[in-house]
């Protein structure tokens, strides 16, 4: 019994790594058709907003408030990676819908500048940057109509850009020179110490579970749980599900798909950066450590189904779950005497790396008797 | 129009050829021989980069999985030489064994040590395993972006396989060919170098003319028709999985016979070869060079990886977004590639910006009709 949960537990600290990097994904991919890899690399950002906030919140007037960096820093994580998104939306993929498997190589391009950037820019810079581009992009958007309406509206647009680059270069003075860690560019990994609050056990019947993993279950459930809602009750939700399921029509019927894509690959980047959250919790931080998720998560996309989240969320656990069943050699400790062959292949496969090559091989058998994935989307199209 | 355009094109196949074999011909008195090693380097990338062109320039498949299979080809040459120039190690079996305590071969490298064996297994074993795989995902009408991705994971699969079995295949460490033996030479030696320029640069000739076999005539236009509207090729009564599955193998096999001959150039074979960045990087040099037209590949294969030598050795940092760069750029402004772009309207439009060519109003051909009418 103690055994099962143990192993369950663990499998669903993985899957809830896998969920909560993959729903963003899943989004996009539901919406758009859009293969973006350069998603890892969004969570990357996200890790590493984290180690710039903490840091920042070792500044002696944030120092009260400590304990809480990790809180903040979920918000902030969503806003950078959202913000990164939106500009990538809008000056890359836009131009590319239609044309999926060039989109993927233009967003393999820009998870390649991303990494370059993060190792070869001071992260005060980069944080002012970041700044500089969100009020940019926002500024505008919160003119009076009055002003938005009139013909030199370009002329306040640029005015905003140049004071958004302004405050850019100040913050990103103020930071580099009050932060000595963030005023040079390095290429080393960067490690985010948990609060002491998150360090530790908690003990539930018998069995020792670190809190850290049980955050990033907490973070993952109320992701899921936002998205949901979001999704089901909002009226952009609503306007996000009707073109998941046919762009033409809600063209058609009045629904501005260009502001659908935005908002929806904005929260997808955005999930990206929470996700990246919850990976910086697990270990060091460097440029490459979206790269070691991205595949598992597109492996969760593949086996869910497009635009279900309720098949994401299955996919991930199941995911997780196998893995740490296989990896672990668990069903050897389960039932110990089992035949020699059984027991030497399991032994085989009982690495990490062994685990995924196995997993992978049931992902392929799995899609030969469902090959769209769990909840595949209904409809009569000759292309499916 | 049809006429010109022909002359055109035999005009710059003719020059690129006459320019390729006189730099072949050149190199090995030319270059020194750090500067030809890299040279044959990277024509051997270029077969692999004529496989990528066929299943994605023609076909439509884009493989982000193309290492496993230059990677099997790779090994394949590897434990060749490894095994017959083992003799004076314990046991008779590669020096490396000995380290995790290995003391029988693995039955999967007896074969190995015939070297009729290791030519076929160089190219038919990559190109089986495409095979395989190529079937299992075509079979159930997987495409676009989900071959992408699954071909990534295997990618994955491969690479996790390899660099965890070091009993095996001596796992993340790779397998070393340049202190090896062959016909009685070091294989990193300057002369067998040498050698190894000429049997690429043949090679690389001899497989753009077998890609160019491939996509003519009926078996080449049931690929484009794959490529741009597949369920038409199938209601006509063609079982396209058939053609998918053969196309992709014959990728692989290129892919194979590529890996093997940059093994033995660059030393080593490791699981490095299968990384997710190297088998993208392939893309990019197709798509670079142009799509479907296999000049391009070639091209874009030996070029960029030429500009990236030179740029890493100037600026390291830089090449990553350069890089980058690239493929945004050619995504965006210059779908064609470059050689597809010299072929099309490219040039012709880029004249006319200038006011140096006059505009063409209505459709080409219509317009172009009608001038050859008049002019007579």
């Amino acid at each position: 019994m103690e055994l099962l949960l143990d192993s369950l537990f663990n499998g669903v600290a993985i899957g809830s790594v896998l969920l909560v990097a993959a729903l963003g994904l899943a989004i996009v991919f539901g919406l758009m058709g859009v293969i973006n890899l350069a998603h890892g690399e969004l969570m990357m950002l996200g890790a590493y907003t984290t180690y710039v906030t903490q840091l920042i919140f070792k500044l002696p007037i944030l120092k009260p408030f400590y304990n809480s960096y990790i809180i903040v820093s979920i918000f902030l994580a969503f806003i950078v990676s959202g913000v990164v998104g939106i500009l990538l939306e809008k000056t890359i993929i836009r131009k590319l819908y239609g044309s999926p498997l060039e989109t993927l190589l233009a967003t393999w391009g820009v998870s390649l500048i991303l990494q370059q950037f993060v190792r070869s820019v001071p992260l005060a810079y980069g944080t002012g940057l970041i700044i500089s581009l969100l009020i940019g992009l926002f500024l505008p958007t919160t003119f009076p109509s009055k002003i938005k309406e009139s013909i030199n509206f370009k002329y306040f647009k640029f005015s905003s850009w140049i004071f958004a680059a302004l405050t850019g270069v100040l913050t990103g003075n103020i930071i580099s020179s009050s932060v000595s860690k963030l005023s040079r560019a390095s290429a080393r990994n960067v490690d985010v110490t948990a609060p002491s609050w998150m360090r530790g056990q908690v003990e539930i019947i018998g069995t020792a579970f670190p809190k850290t993993r049980l955050m990033i279950i907490v973070i993952t459930l109320i992701s899921v749980v936002a998205i949901t809602l979001f999704l089901n009750q909002s009226a952009w939700g609503m306007r996000i599900r009707a073109v998941t399921q046919n762009r033409q029509m809600s063209d058609c019927l009045g629904i501005s798909t260009e502001k659908v894509d935005i908002i929806t690959f904005g929260i997808g980047s955005g999930l990206a950066g929470v996700a990246g959250v919850a990976v910086s919790l697990l270990g060091s931080v460097g440029p490459n450590v979206g790269g070691n998720y991205i595949v598992g998560c597109f492996m969760v996309v593949v086996l869910g189904g497009v635009g279900n989240l309720l098949g994401t969320v299955l996919a991930s656990f199941g995911i997780g779950i196998m893995t740490d069943l296989i990896g672990a050699g668990r069903l050897l400790s389960i039932w110990p005497d089992m035949p020699l062959p059984l027991s030497n292949t399991i032994n085989f496969f009982a690495t990490t790396s062994m685990a995924r090559v196995m997993i992978f091989a049931l992902i392929v058998i799995f899609l030969q008797f469902k090959p769209t994935g769990l909840f595949p989307q209904k409809g009569r199209m000759v292309e499916s | 129009m049809s006429l010109s355009k022909i002359k055109f094109d035999k005009k710059i196949v003719l020059s690129f050829w006459v320019i390729l074999i006189a730099l072949i011909i050149a190199a090995p008195t030319l270059l020194p021989v750090f500067r030809l090693n890299l040279l044959g380097r990277y024509l051997s990338l270029s077969i692999v980069a004529l496989g990528v062109d066929l299943i994605w320039g023609y076909t439509g498949l884009l493989s982000l999985g193309q290492g496993i299979f230059f990677a099997l080809g790779g090994y394949c040459a590897a434990m060749y030489l490894q095994i017959t120039s083992s003799s004076e190690f314990p046991n008779n079996i590669p020096e490396f064994f000995a380290l995790y305590g290995v003391e029988k071969l693995p039955f999967f490298w007896e074969p190995f040590r015939s070297p009729v064996f290791t030519f076929f297994a160089i190219w038919i074993i990559p190109a089986l395993v495409a095979g395989l795989i190529g079937f299992l995902v075509f079979r159930n009408r997987i495409k676009g972006v989900y071959f992408s991705i699954l071909t990534q994971a295997s990618l994955l699969v491969f690479f996790n396989f390899f660099n965890g079995q070091q009993k095996l295949i001596n796992g993340t460490n790779g397998l070393k060919t340049d202190v090896t033996q062959l016909f009685g030479q070091m294989v990193g030696s300057e002369s067998m170098q040498r050698l190894f320029f000429w049997i690429t640069a043949i090679l690389v000739i001899a497989a753009w003319f077998f890609a160019k076999w491939v996509v003519k005539g009926r078996f080449g236009n049931i690929l484009i028709g794959i490529r741009d509207d597949e369920p038409r090729v199938r209601f006509t009564g063609y079982n396209p999985v058939i053609f998918k599955t053969i196309i992709f193998s014959i990728a692989g096999g290129l892919a194979g016979i590529s890996g093997a001959l940059y093994t033995v150039q660059s030393g080593i074979v490791s699981p490095q070869f299968m990384t997710v960045p190297f088998s993208i990087e392939m893309v990019i040099w197709v798509a670079v060079g142009g799509r479907g037209t296999l000049l391009g590949a070639i091209l874009g294969a030996v070029f960029i990886n030429y500009a990236k030598s030179l740029v890493s050795e100037a600026l390291p940092a830089s090449w990553m977004f350069i890089q980058g760069g690239l493929f945004i750029l050619v995504v965006t402004a210059l779908p064609e590639g470059v050689l597809g772009w010299i072929q099309g309207d490219g040039p012709r439009n880029l004249l006319q910006r200038f006011g140096l060519k006059r505009k063409i109003e209505t459709y080409p051909s219509l317009e172009v009709k009608n001038k050859e009418g008049n002019n007579e």
